[in-house]
Parts: structure tokens; sequence; C-alpha cells
């Protein structure tokens, strides 16, 4: 690793470090929400240095856009501090010592990162490589994969996104009609 | 938000350019990064840009929320429809390459139609998620009374 992708990791980490610190301390949560978008650009960033520039996309675009969006519209809603709860940090930093402990131990079968010999770059992804380009004839092997090879999923995700939204637009009663209407029971 | 000018002047130069590069995303993505579900974020945000600044109800005047709810559907229903299609004509479920006479230009049609559904619902699932939180008020389900000052 030459030292300026080594600067550009260590920035971006240092950056997702001190944001996420930050968002755990403060109490105003209009900033954390703003934290939180700045948050996911910086991931945006990390994903395009993975050379994932699709992942990096819809990250900006869903995690620093819509959700920011979305977080300060409930806060608009509800109020811009949190009451504070007792909280036992000893425990809590136990808890997370063990848990992060246990993530990091399971690192340790991974393959190492890049590693051609990798199971995810022996068994399907080869044939998507090196065969889409006839078989689909789309030159972005990550469409190829994610609209036809695997376009039940893609029905699926659709599908979830679909009845997600139609959830909340039934919890939250997204209908003006049935905010006018005074006869209604619900 | 009357009085917010440059807010105003800049968001009217800026929509048109953010539409316009929902529909880059949407359409390019077989060549470039994108897609159906990117493209469908970036349009949204469009409207929602336009929402925050001109306000919720103007919005919903361009877009009205039964609108955004029937689209919404139709972007699943046309994804859903193009493998019905598939089995109409001859294939399995999904299988673009019947759909036209030669196994790749069946397959750019495929995937161009299911990337508009996706596209298409995921936008107008933004857009009604914004009009929920904007137009939401605790009262209605409260016969008037908000629970914390009950």
């Amino acid at each position: 690793m030459d030292i300026g992708s080594f600067l550009i990791n260590a920035i971006l980490l240092v950056f997702l470090a001190a944001t996420a610190i930050a968002v755990a301390r403060l109490q105003n949560l209009f900033a954390g929400a703003m934290l939180f978008g700045i948050y996911s650009l910086l991931s945006a960033g990390v994903f395009v240095v993975l050379d994932a520039v699709d992942v990096a996309f819809t990250e900006a675009a869903v995690g620093a856009g819509i959700a920011t969006i979305l977080m300060l519209s409930t806060i608009a809603l509800t109020g811009i501090k949190h009451e504070s709860i007792p909280i036992r940090p000893l425990r809590s930093l136990l808890l997370v010592a063990v848990v992060g402990a246990a993530l990091i131990y399971g690192t340790f079968d991974m393959p190492r990162f890049g590693d051609a010999e990798a199971p995810a770059h022996q068994h399907v992804a080869l044939r998507y490589l090196q065969q889409s380009g006839d078989e689909i004839g789309i030159p972005n092997v990550v469409t190829s994969v994610l609209a036809s090879y695997r376009g039940y999923d893609t029905l699926g995700e659709v599908a979830v996104i679909f009845t997600a939204g139609i959830g909340v637009l039934c919890l939250l009663g997204g209908s003006r009609r049935r905010r006018t209407d005074p006869a209604d029971k619900s | 938000m009357r009085h917010h000018l440059v807010l105003r002047v800049i968001a009217k130069l800026l929509i048109p350019l953010i539409l316009l590069f929902a529909l880059y995303v949407q359409f390019h993505g077989d060549f470039g990064p994108g897609g159906g579900f990117q493209a469908g974020v970036i349009f949204g945000s469009a409207f929602i840009l336009y929402g925050l600044i001109f306000g919720a109800n103007t919005a919903r005047r361009v877009a009205t929320p039964e609108v955004v709810r029937v689209l919404a559907a139709c972007g699943v229903l046309l994804y859903a429809g193009v493998g019905v299609v598939a089995i109409l004509r001859g294939g399995n479920y999904l299988q673009y390459r019947v759909l036209a006479a030669t196994a790749t230009g069946g397959e750019h049609l495929g995937i161009f139609l299911i990337e508009f559904g996706v596209g298409l619902t995921v936008a107008m699932i933004m857009i009604g998620l914004f009009y929920c939180f904007t137009g939401y008020r605790p009262s209605d389900h409260n016969n008037g009374t908000h629970p914390h000052d009950a």
C-alpha cells in the first residue's frame, strides 16, 4: 500500500470514529442528525476507496440524503432534546468490549482483503465477470447481477421497500382525506 | 419560507438539474454506476427539496398523495409484470432473453423495464414518506390532545 492511499484510509477512518463518538456524546438531536449525514458521506468515501462505487452512490443518496431528511422531519415532530436516562457506563463498556472482541476474533478466519483465492471470488463471481458481457451484453456487471442473474432478489427488495412505505403510510396516516374527515372513527 | 429569496432561487436552479441527473442515473445504470434504487432516491430528493423550500402543501399539489401511492404500486407491478410477460412468451419467470428477438436484446429490454419499475417505486415511496412526516399531526390520533399534555 503506497503512502497516498494509506493517508486517505487513515483520514477517513479517523473522521468516521470522531463522528461516531461525537454522535454518541451529543445531547442535541438536530446536530446528531447532521452528524449522521456526515458519517454516511464518509462511509461513501470508504466505499469509493474499496472500489464499490455503486454501494458508495447508494450510501451517499440514501444515508446522507433521505435518511437525514427523515430524521430531521422526525425531530420536527417530536423534539430537539432527548431526555437523559440513567445509564451504567461500566456495564455498557464491558458489553461493547466483549462483543467487539468477538467480532474481531471472527475476522481472523476471513480471507485477507483483496485475496484472489477468497471464496467470494471463486464461486459464481468468476462466471459473472467473464461471461456476463456475452450473456447479458451490459458493461456494468453490477447491473447485470442485480437486475438479471439476481432478478428475484431485486423484486423482493422492491417489494420490501413498497411494503415498508405502505406500512409507514398506514401508521402515520399519509392521506389528507382521513385527516380532514371528522367522522373517521380511527 | 416566503422571505428566503436565495434558497428559492437556488432551488429553482438546482431542481431541474437534480431531476435530469436522476434520469441519467436511471438510464445510464447499464454502463456506469447507478440504477433504479439510486435514481429513485435522487428523483425523490428533488421533490423533497421542492417541498422543503416551497412548502409541503405546494408539493402535494404537484404530485398528489393519491398519485404517489398509485405510482408506487405501479412500479412493483411493472417489475412483476415483466416476469409474467416472460412466462407468456414461453420462458421462465423474469427470464428476459425471451422478451425480444435476440437474447441480449431481451436482456436489455427486461433490465431497462425492471430498473424503471424499481426507480418509480423507490421515488414514490420516498415522496410518500416525506408527505407522511410533514402532514402528520399527533392530535389527529388522540382526539385533539397531545399525549404529553394530558
